[in-house]
């Protein structure tokens, strides 16, 4: 990390060509396989969780003091991996990086003592389920103006509020809830089964077979050690939610390329009127915007995880890359439906799958902190 | 390594070029816009500063050959590099100026591009334009008419051009011509024409929405006699279908080379209109900041954004099809998508531009309305939209000319 680039360059390194081929053969084999039948389980299998830790996602970047491997974070390895694993899809992908979200957001924002006391459990050959708690039911909701409040009382604070669309709400033993003490945000990890804590499962248009939840919080007592942030060293918000929208724009990035492998292949071998449709420009030009646009959001999430990565300021080219990549990836999936007709609003395709779990990109905050 | 930040060198380029373009061209736009078709004698002095600086427009506009250098392939940022960010920080100034700068013709890079050692003596410091289109002919560039004969030590050209960008004042034309019309693409030749040649008229010079400065021009062959070896490429006519093939490839694989640099134009004025709708904003208390949720913005600032993006992503569209370039990978497709996106979204943009800042926008005292006169055509030259929406449908669907009209 931190090292500066010479030149405008888009080839891997060698280690990140390995590790995607890698990913890429999981991707394939682990999630997509499964996903419409996870989607209508509204679950992921038995044992998903478990082999997604094959990847190691939560061990190789777990400092050596809390029993991972240490190895120094890598914003454009991890957009890498979000990317492929979206190409699967994308809520299983997201599941699976529920963990190490919360991993690199006590990283960046913990004293070593609560980087050890939060992170250790984590240090397991099996899938420990931690998350983070950001967004709340409200149309007009923003990062930066949370309702979610902790409140000084003595050694402890109290935390009130409601928060939504929690992954993995129901399996994470620990949740790191993000809230406003004195309109400043920082972060604060509660236990899953503290008192005053309820969770319940919600239901989504898309992103079915990850669970989300509803967290409420009323007058939960943490100890004031639990508290991410401080005035010297204040929780880096910006920071958190800039990286968590490129994850959720990385993960967008594999699901059009699995929408416009989908629909190339289909709109070749579809024929009317005596000759495949892809041989009209209406059909053509569709399928060749779509492959600009993804380009497009491509480039956009490249160019602000490489600036994250040489440890640049990359603030406006995350916020502009998800105004694309919610933009775009939306448009990719509604043509993408469109291009197959009314096949294409049958659950047989999985194109139907991708149009519902695109929606969520615009939509989701604070997930895949990467 | 992934960076798509330009290079400490190309980023000491693009400011340098950038202050030359503001101080010296910039302060003209609007001049020149109104006093349509006048020469701009200023631009005599930053032609000769340019070519100091190691490379005339026409290798701006991506004719330039890299020279081969010995040892293992390393990342290159080149030539094409250089192209695209002078392009866009040119057009940031002024399109129609950057257009009329002499030197700057697409004939310079097409002679850069496939001309011999001994042509390039002859011709390497003219001022070319480049002379394709005829009213009948657009995009369809193999269904030209022109001829060209060979007689005794000669060519004889007999047609018409129009749309002839700097055709007024250039020094020589390069002219598409067919040796015969019935054998189809094959015999498309192209030929160094200069200026004053018997039989050659500039008969009209077009009344343009935008890029006023620069001029377009009509021009008529009548029995236009020109030297035997003013033949850029291999005057035999290929006879196999993959001969054929070949040769009118090298001839688009020019297109290849100028689609990124059309693109840099277009996302120049975008960047242009974009700027100066931030200033506008701002002094008016406007604040841009990228810091609440995008639907929590007001609508002024959402859009603001998106154009941005688009904006942004045109731009590294751009980038990428250079870099492809640079790195000798092929780039057919990536230069079509970066033109397409660039093209659309500089409309978009500055016409948008226009709109948001109302009567500021759409007045002659700024230059917004200038912006989204000139950017209109970059949507269209050097490959229409929609011709560059064709090239990338039938790369992603593996679909021929014939198969994807």
């Amino acid at each position: 990390m931190s090292e500066q680039a010479e030149v405008f360059d888009l080839t891997l390194t060698e280690e990140q060509r390995i590790t995607r081929e890698t990913v890429r053969k999981f991707a394939e084999a682990e999630l997509l396989l499964i996903s419409r039948d996870a989607d209508e389980a509204a679950a992921a299998p038995e044992g998903f969780y478990k082999k997604t830790t094959e990847l190691g996602l939560s061990l190789i970047p777990l400092p050596e003091e809390c029993g991972g491997a240490g190895m120094p974070r890598s914003p454009i390895a991890n957009m890498l991996t979000a990317e492929d694993l979206g190409k699967g899809d994308l809520s299983l992908a997201l599941g699976a990086v529920t963990p190490l979200a919360f991993i690199n957001t006590v990283l960046d924002n913990g004293t070593k003592a609560q980087q050890e006391l939060f992170l250790t459990p984590l240090a397991s050959e099996d899938f420990v389920a931690a998350t983070i708690a950001l967004m709340e039911p409200r149309a007009t909701f923003d990062p930066s103006e949370l309702q979610t409040t902790a409140t000084k009382d003595g050694d402890s604070y109290v935390l009130n509020g409601v928060k939504t669309m929690v992954l993995l709400g129901d399996i994470a033993q620990q949740i790191l809830v993000i809230a406003e003490e004195e309109g400043v945000a920082a972060g604060y990890v509660i236990a899953a089964s503290a008192e005053g804590v309820s969770i319940e499962n919600e239901a989504y248009m898309g992103l079915h077979s990850v669970n989300t939840s509803k967290v409420t919080l009323e007058n939960v007592k943490v100890d004031a050690t639990a508290k991410l942030g401080s005035e010297e060293q204040p929780f880096q918000l910006q920071r958190f939610v800039d990286l968590s929208r490129l994850g959720v724009c990385a993960m967008s990035l594999g699901v059009c390329e699995a929408m416009l492998e989908y629909v190339t292949e289909y709109v070749n071998e579809r024929v009317a009127f005596g000759e495949p449709i892809s041989h009209r420009q209406s059909v053509a030009f569709m399928v060749a915007n779509i492959s600009i646009e993804l380009e497009s959001m491509r480039l956009m999430v490249y160019r602000a995880a490489s600036r994250a990565e040489q440890g640049l300021d990359f603030h406006r080219e995350a916020y502009l890359a998800q105004v694309i990549c919610a933009e775009k990836s939306m448009e990719i999936g509604n043509n993408g439906v469109q291009l197959l007709g009314g096949h294409g609003f049958i659950r047989e395709h999985m194109v139907e799958l991708w149009y519902r779990n695109l929606r969520a990109v615009g939509v989701l905050e604070g997930a895949a902190s990467l | 390594m992934i960076n798509l930040e330009l290079s400490p060198g190309h980023q000491n380029i693009t400011n340098m070029i950038h202050g030359m373009a503001k101080s010296m061209i910039r302060p003209l736009a609007r001049k020149y816009d109104t006093q349509e078709h006048e020469p701009a004698v200023e631009l005599e002095n930053l032609a000769k500063m340019m070519d100091k600086m190691g490379g005339g427009m026409g290798d701006m506009m991506g004719g330039k050959k890299e020279e081969e250098e010995e040892g293992a392939p390393k990342i290159k940022n080149g030539g094409q590099m250089m192209g695209v960010i002078g392009a866009m920080e040119m057009c940031w100034a002024c399109t129609g100026l950057t257009m009329a700068i002499p030197g700057m013709g697409l004939g310079n890079a097409a002679i850069s591009s496939v001309a011999t050692d001994e042509q390039k003596e002859r011709f390497g410091k003219v001022f070319a334009a480049m002379a394709i289109t005829e009213p009948g002919t657009g995009s369809d560039s193999a269904n030209i008419s022109t001829t060209a004969v060979l007689d005794g030590d000669e060519w004889v050209l007999n047609g018409e051009k129009i749309f002839v960008t700097d055709g007024g004042q250039c020094t020589h034309i390069v002219v598409w011509a067919t040796l015969d019309k019935s054998l189809g693409k094959a015999a498309i030749k192209s030929f160094v024409v200069e200026k004053g040649a018997p039989g050659l008229e500039v008969v009209r010079l077009e009344k343009k929405m935008g890029i006023r400065a620069s001029d377009t021009a009509a021009i008529t062959f009548t029995d236009c006699r020109i030297p035997k070896d003013n033949i850029l490429g291999d005057p035999a006519i290929a006879k196999t279908a993959e001969e054929r093939k070949k040769a009118f490839g090298g001839v688009m694989q020019t297109f290849d080379n100028t689609r990124p640099g059309v693109g840099a134009m277009a996302n120049g004025v975008a960047k242009a209109a974009l700027d100066m709708t931030r200033k506008i904003l701002e002094k008016e208390g406007v604040v841009l900041d990228y810091n609440k949720r995008r639907w929590n913005n007001t609508a002024l600032q959402s859009e603001f954004y998106s154009m941005e993006a688009d904006y942004e992503a045109a731009r590294l569209l751009i980038l990428k099809a250079a870099w492809l370039a640079d790195n000798k990978i092929p780039n057919s497709k990536e230069a079509s998508m970066c033109k397409a996106k660039s093209g659309r979204v500089g409309s978009y943009i500055t016409l948008r531009c226009v709109e948001i800042c109302g009567s500021l926008g759409y007045g002659e005292e700024y230059l917004l309305e200038k912006f989204a006169r000139d950017s209109k055509i970059l949507d269209i030259f050097e490959g229409t939209q929609q011709i560059q929406q064709l090239i990338v449908a039938r790369h992603q669907l593996g679909l021929s000319s014939r198969e994807l009209k």
